[in-house]
């Protein structure tokens, strides 16, 4: 038998769409990262998680939920590494999981307010649930 | 000069302003904006994740209509430009996409071919703000404007091709071609919080008090955005008032914008 674990550094790597070997480890992505102070993983972090194949604690991670998928840290990279893509892709793989969303579809509706934009809900249904 | 108009979602609902502001400014300066057929919500987000198929088809949808129409799709809200943009971007870069867009169902195909344009590039590529200029009776002159872009308009830039991501100038620009003063500050492109103010407003609230203070320091009196979720997350905070920038467009050019639009 495979043990399928082995496989999820490849499998989140595939589903970010980055190579994280294009890494210089410069941070710039971190600093301009508008949520990196409430991150425990921080966006250069997720490089070295991953190479080392700690995808535990990526799953893990409050990062998943403090992302904003703002693309600073796309933008500044220079060497294309897209860390908001490898950060989606551990959030995918941490809610995919039948009953592991982020949040259950009663408490996603219970946090609704009247005046909120459609693309608000959308959005946020989207990254949660 | 005719165009498939995109609205999405939330310009049929909580941002008509936005919506209704576009088409009679469009009128008044000569654009036809035809709503495109059977549209369907873009998903507010681009789906990241690589082997993200389905959530990318009401994307195609519209752009295959627009591609085979030859004719470009326009959208004023910051999220849907995005989506589209990057969905017809998949099209063009991956072959594998499009052939498993074509597997699903053969009457998607599509190529990529359509072009997506935001209102504003519009504005400054088809129109020209110089002719808009001409064009203006209520000049808002001395009225000092920020330009609040957040993020979804400009990053990542290979892709949106929409301004320079770090020293835009496009919709300064409009707000010199209205006769107001455009005012820059620092802190023009950063986030507003996005979806997290479902989840934890007291964040969005924080970004955007941040981003309030570098406006109120540089002395604008008012902001004008593209995008319903800056609007509401900036407009909770209400020290500075956010107006859509269409709503300004259709004031400058002298059109009764009908309240409780
Ligand atoms: S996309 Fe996420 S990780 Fe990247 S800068 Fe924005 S909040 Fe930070
Ligand atoms: S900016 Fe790019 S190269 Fe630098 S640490 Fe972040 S991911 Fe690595």
């Amino acid at each position: 038998m495979h043990n399928l674990n082995a496989y999820r550094p490849q499998q989140m790597e595939m589903l970010s769409g980055t190579d994280i070997n294009k890494c210089m480890k410069c941070g710039r992505c971190s600093a301009a990262c508008p949520s990196a102070a409430d991150m425990d993983i921080m966006p250069h972090q997720f490089v070295s998680y991953l190479a080392r194949g700690d995808v535990d604690s990526l799953l893990n991670s409050n990062s998943l939920w403090q992302c904003l998928s703002c693309f600073a840290c796309v933008q500044r990279c220079p060497r294309g590494v897209m860390p908001a893509n490898l950060i989606e892709a551990a959030r995918l793989m941490a809610i995919r999981p039948k009953g592991q969303e982020h949040l259950t579809i009663e408490e996603a509706s219970a946090m609704l307010e009247p005046d909120m934009p459609q693309q608000l809900i959308i959005a946020a249904f989207r990254k949660y649930l | 000069m005719k165009f498939y108009y995109y609205p999405g979602c939330t310009l049929s609902t909580k941002a008509k302003e936005l919506d209704i502001c576009a088409r009679l400014s469009a009128q008044a300066l000569g654009i036809e904006l035809v709503e495109i057929e059977n549209w369907q919500c873009c998903g507010a987000v681009y789906p990241l994740g690589t082997d993200v198929i389905a959530q990318k088809l009401p994307s195609i949808r519209a752009l295959k209509t627009a591609a085979q129409a030859n004719i470009p799709l326009v959208t004023m809200c910051s999220a849907c430009h995005h989506v589209l943009k990057r969905v017809n971007n998949d099209a063009i870069v991956s072959k594998e996409f499009r052939d498993t867009i074509a597997r699903f169902d053969p009457d998607l195909a599509y190529d990529g071919s359509a072009k997506v344009l935001h209102y504003f590039e519009v504005l400054r590529d088809y129109v020209g703000f110089d002719k808009i200029r001409e064009k203006i009776v209520n000049p808002m002159t001395s009225v000092k404007i920020g330009a609040y872009y957040g993020c979804m308009l400009l990053r990542p830039s290979g892709v949106m091709a929409f301004d320079d991501a770090e020293n835009p100038t496009i919709i300064e620009d409009f707000i010199n071609a209205i006769g107001a003063t455009p005012i820059k500050y620092a802190m023009r492109n950063e986030c507003c919080g996005g979806y997290i103010s479902l989840a934890q407003p007291e964040k969005a609230a924080k970004m955007c008090n941040n981003i309030l203070a570098n406006v109120q320091s540089s002395g604008a009196e008012m902001l004008i955005t593209a995008c319903p979720l800056c609007a509401y997350n900036v407009g909770k905070q209400s020290n500075v008032n956010i107006e859509y920038f269409t709503k300004i467009l259709a004031q400058a050019l002298g059109l009764e914008v009908e309240q409780n639009a």
